[in-house]
C-alpha cells in the first residue's frame, strides 16, 4: 500500500483528543459541520492549510492522547487527511484509526526535518517515507500484517461485514 | 467464565516444587524455566482469555472478553454495530450501557442519543445505567463486578482504572466496542509490563493523588504508552481500594493501555463482601522481568499540583500558593469517590468557601450521594457553599456540570487539564490537585497547600 501526497506539518508533542475535536461538539453528526472544528485547540488554520496545501498530516509524539473519542480520527478522514505520520500516538487513538481506516506511520525524523508543501511517498508494508523533491529515505516501524489487513479492507467494519456475509 | 487458567495451575505446581525442593528438582526448574517465557500475572489473563499456554509481549491474540461497556457518548456504537450488521450482542449479561457522561441530558441531540440507548438495550436485553445511578467506572466496583483476572473493555478512556483489583481493563473506540458485541472477543498486541514501586510514609495530608502527579511529573505523560503499568511496593499495600483506583485511573494519564496492582485481602475483601461469584487470580513467575522499574520514596513528598496545560507539568503546591481560583471541582472517577468526599467534607467542616471562588461538588455515585446524607458530609458540604450536582462524568469532560469560561482558572481533584478540557474555551486553565488541596483552595480562593501553617 502506497500513497503519496503533499504534507501539512505540526510538529508539536502530547496533542489530546481534546484538542483535535473539542468535546462539546461530540454531538454533531453533520460531517462538513466536524471538519470545521478539525485541531481547533491546537491550532486554527490546520483546517485550511488541510485544504489548500496537504492531505498528509505529520506530527510529533503521542498524537491523540486523552480520551477515547472516535471524533478524532472521524474528523481528521472528514477533513481530508489522508494519512498520519506521527513519532508516536496515544493508544487508543492509534487503534481507532486502525479500525477506521486513517492509515498511519510511526516515524522519528520526518516531522524535524520536512517542509510544509513538500511532497512524500509512503510506503506502508515497507515501512519508508521518500520525500519526493530530494529523494532522501524516512525509515519507519512497518505496521504488521494484522493491521495492514484492516487497512486493505479500508477499515474493520468492512472487515466485520465480510465475515457476516460469509456465516449467511 | 471463571476457571482456573492454566498459567494459574502451573505457577501453582511450581509453587509447590518450590517449596520442597531438593538440588536436583532446582536443575529441573531451571532447564524448565528456559523453555516457557516468563509471564507477567496481566499475560495469564491474557493467555486465558486468548486460550493459549504462553503469550509474549509484542504477540497479537485475541482474547475473549468478560464486560464490554459503552458510555453515552458513543451512540456511533449501535450506528457501527447495524453497519456491520450486527442483530443480537454476544451476550447481554455481560454488556452494559452507561448513561454517565452527559447526564441528566443538556440538550436535544444528547436527549436523542439517551433515548437511542434506552431503545438498544430494550432491544437487546443487555444492562442499562441510567441517569440517576452515576459513573460506570466507580459503580462497577461497587457492585463487585469488577474481579481479578477479568477483561473489562469500555469506550473510555479511563477503563485501566479496573488494574486496581487486578483486572485487565482499557478503553477502546466506539467501533471497536462494535465489533465486540458482535463476537465477544477482541484483539490486543501482548503488552510490556512496566512497574512503579512505592515507597517510604507519606506525611499527613498525602494522597494516591500526589503520588500519581509525582509520577507523572517524573516520568511524564507518555512512559506507559502500549504497556501495562503495575503499582507496588510496600505503599499501595497499605492503601484502601479506593486510592488504589487514583493511581490506576491516573495511568491513563502515564500513556497505559492497562494498569495493574497485585490483588491481597483488601481486594479480595472488597470482592468478597460484594460478590459470591468465583473468579482466578493470577500470579505473575517469581522471575518475571519487567520492561523498565521505578522506584519512588513518598516520604517526604508534599502536596502536588499539575499547572496548565499538561498533567506532567507538575509541582509542589507550596512553591505556586496564592494564584486566584475561580472554581474548585471536586467530582469524577478518579476525584469523586468517598474517600474525597470525606476529605473535604473534613476540612470544610464548620467553614464557608472564600466569597471570590465556587465549588462544584459531583459524587460519583448515588451510594456515595446517599451515604453522605447518612454521615452528614452532604449538610457539611452544603453549610460551606457547594453546588452539589447529580452524579456522572459532566464536569471532568466538559459536557456539563462546571463547565468554565476563557480566562478562568479551576482547581479539579479529577484527571486531565488539556486545552479546552472543562468546556473548550483553550484559555481555560485547569490545575490538577488532591481533595486536600481543592478542599485547602476553596477556603482561600488561591491555590493553597492543605499544610497551611503546620508545614514542617
Amino acid at each position: 500500500m502506497k500513497i503519496t501526497g503533499k504534507v501539512v506539518v505540526y510538529n508539536h508533542d502530547n496533542i489530546s483528543t481534546d484538542q483535535i475535536y473539542p468535546s462539546p461538539y461530540g454531538y454533531i453528526q453533520d460531517p462538513g459541520e466536524m471538519a470545521e472544528h478539525v485541531l481547533e485547540g491546537a491550532d486554527r488554520t490546520l483546517k485550511d492549510r488541510f485544504k489548500n496545501v496537504g492531505k498528509i498530516f505529520v506530527t510529533g509524539s503521542n498524537f491523540g492522547c486523552g480520551s477515547s473519542r472516535e471524533f478524532a480520527v472521524i474528523v481528521l478522514k472528514e477533513s481530508g487527511v489522508r494519512a498520519v505520520i506521527a513519532k508516536s500516538a496515544g493508544r487508543i487513538w492509534y487503534r481507532n484509526a486502525v479500525n477506521l481506516g486513517l492509515p498511519v506511520l510511526f516515524c522519528d525524523t520526518l516531522s524535524d526535518s520536512i517542509r510544509e508543501g513538500n511532497e512524500i511517498e509512503i510506503d506502508f508494508e515497507k515501512g519508508i517515507i521518500r520525500e519526493i523533491a530530494t529523494g532522501s529515505i524516512h525509515r519507519c516501524k512497518v505496521p504488521g500484517v494484522f493491521i495492514m489487513e484492516i487497512y486493505k479492507e479500508g477499515g474493520i467494519k468492512q472487515l466485520m461485514r465480510k465475515k457476516a456475509q460469509k456465516r449467511v | 467464565m471463571h476457571h482456573l487458567g492454566t498459567g494459574t495451575l502451573n505457577n501453582l505446581i511450581l509453587l509447590i516444587i518450590y517449596f520442597g525442593m531438593e538440588p536436583a528438582e532446582v536443575n529441573l526448574m531451571s532447564v524448565e524455566s528456559n523453555r516457557k517465557p516468563k509471564m507477567h500475572a496481566v499475560h495469564k489473563i491474557l493467555a486465558a482469555a486468548a486460550g493459549k499456554e504462553f503469550v509474549q509481549p509484542g504477540e497479537i491474540i485475541t482474547a475473549k472478553v468478560d464486560i464490554a461497556g459503552i458510555n453515552d457518548v458513543y451512540l456511533i456504537v449501535v450506528k457501527s454495530f447495524r453497519e456491520m450488521l450486527g442483530e443480537k450482542v454476544w451476550n447481554p449479561s455481560k454488556t452494559y450501557i452507561f448513561l454517565d457522561h452527559n447526564t441528566p441530558a443538556s440538550d436535544l441531540r444528547v436527549a436523542e442519543a439517551h433515548k437511542a440507548f434506552r431503545e438498544f438495550a430494550g432491544e437487546q436485553g443487555c444492562h442499562l445505567v441510567e441517569i440517576n445511578e452515576g459513573i460506570g467506572h466507580n459503580l462497577l466496583p461497587e457492585r463487585g463486578l469488577v474481579r481479578p483476572g477479568e477483561i473489562i473493555v469500555i469506550t473510555d478512556s479511563h477503563t485501566p482504572i479496573h488494574g486496581a483489583f487486578g483486572a485487565f481493563a482499557t478503553g477502546l473506540g466506539a467501533t471497536d466496542i462494535a465489533a465486540v458485541l458482535i463476537d465477544g472477543a477482541t484483539w490486543f498486541k501482548v503488552p510490556e509490563v512496566v512497574n512503579v514501586r512505592l515507597t517510604g510514609k507519606p506525611r499527613r495530608n498525602i494522597t494516591a493523588k500526589d503520588m500519581a502527579l509525582q509520577i507523572l511529573g517524573k516520568l511524564g505523560p507518555d512512559f506507559g504508552i502500549y504497556k501495562v503499568i503495575e503499582f507496588s511496593g510496600p505503599v499501595v499495600g497499605t492503601l484502601s481500594m479506593d486510592e488504589r483506583t487514583v493511581l490506576t485511573v491516573m495511568g491513563t494519564e502515564m500513556g497505559a493501555k492497562s494498569t495493574y496492582i497485585k490483588p491481597d485481602k483488601i481486594t479480595l475483601d472488597h470482592i468478597t463482601q460484594r460478590t459470591s461469584d468465583s473468579f482466578t487470580v493470577h500470579t505473575s513467575d517469581t522471575d518475571f522481568e519487567y520492561a523498565e522499574e521505578y522506584e519512588f520514596d513518598v516520604t517526604d513528598l508534599r502536596p502536588q499540583v499539575a499547572l496548565p496545560h499538561s498533567v506532567d507539568n507538575v509541582r509542589n503546591v507550596e512553591d505556586v500558593e496564592g494564584i486566584p481560583i475561580h472554581q474548585v471541582f471536586v467530582g469524577s472517577c478518579t476525584g469523586g469517590k468517598r474517600h474525597d468526599i470525606e476529605i473535604v467534607a473534613n476540612a470544610l467542616k464548620g467553614k464557608k468557601i472564600a466569597p471570590t471562588t465556587r465549588l462544584v461538588v459531583t459524587m460519583a455515585t448515588q451510594n456515595i450521594i446517599r451515604e453522605s446524607i447518612e454521615n452528614g458530609n452532604y449538610q457539611i458540604l452544603l453549610d460551606a457553599g457547594a453546588c452539589i450536582t447529580s452524579p456522572g462524568c459532566g464536569g471532568c469532560s466538559g459536557l456539563l456540570g462546571g463547565i468554565i469560561a476563557g480566562g478562568e482558572r479551576c482547581v479539579s481533584t479529577a484527571n486531565r487539564n488539556f486545552p479546552g478540557r472543562m468546556g473548550g474555551s483553550v484559555d481555560a486553565e485547569v490545575y490538577l490537585a488532591s481533595p486536600a488541596t481543592a478542599a485547602a483552595t476553596a477556603l482561600t480562593g488561591k491555590l493553597t497547600s492543605p499544610d497551611g501553617d503546620k508545614r514542617a
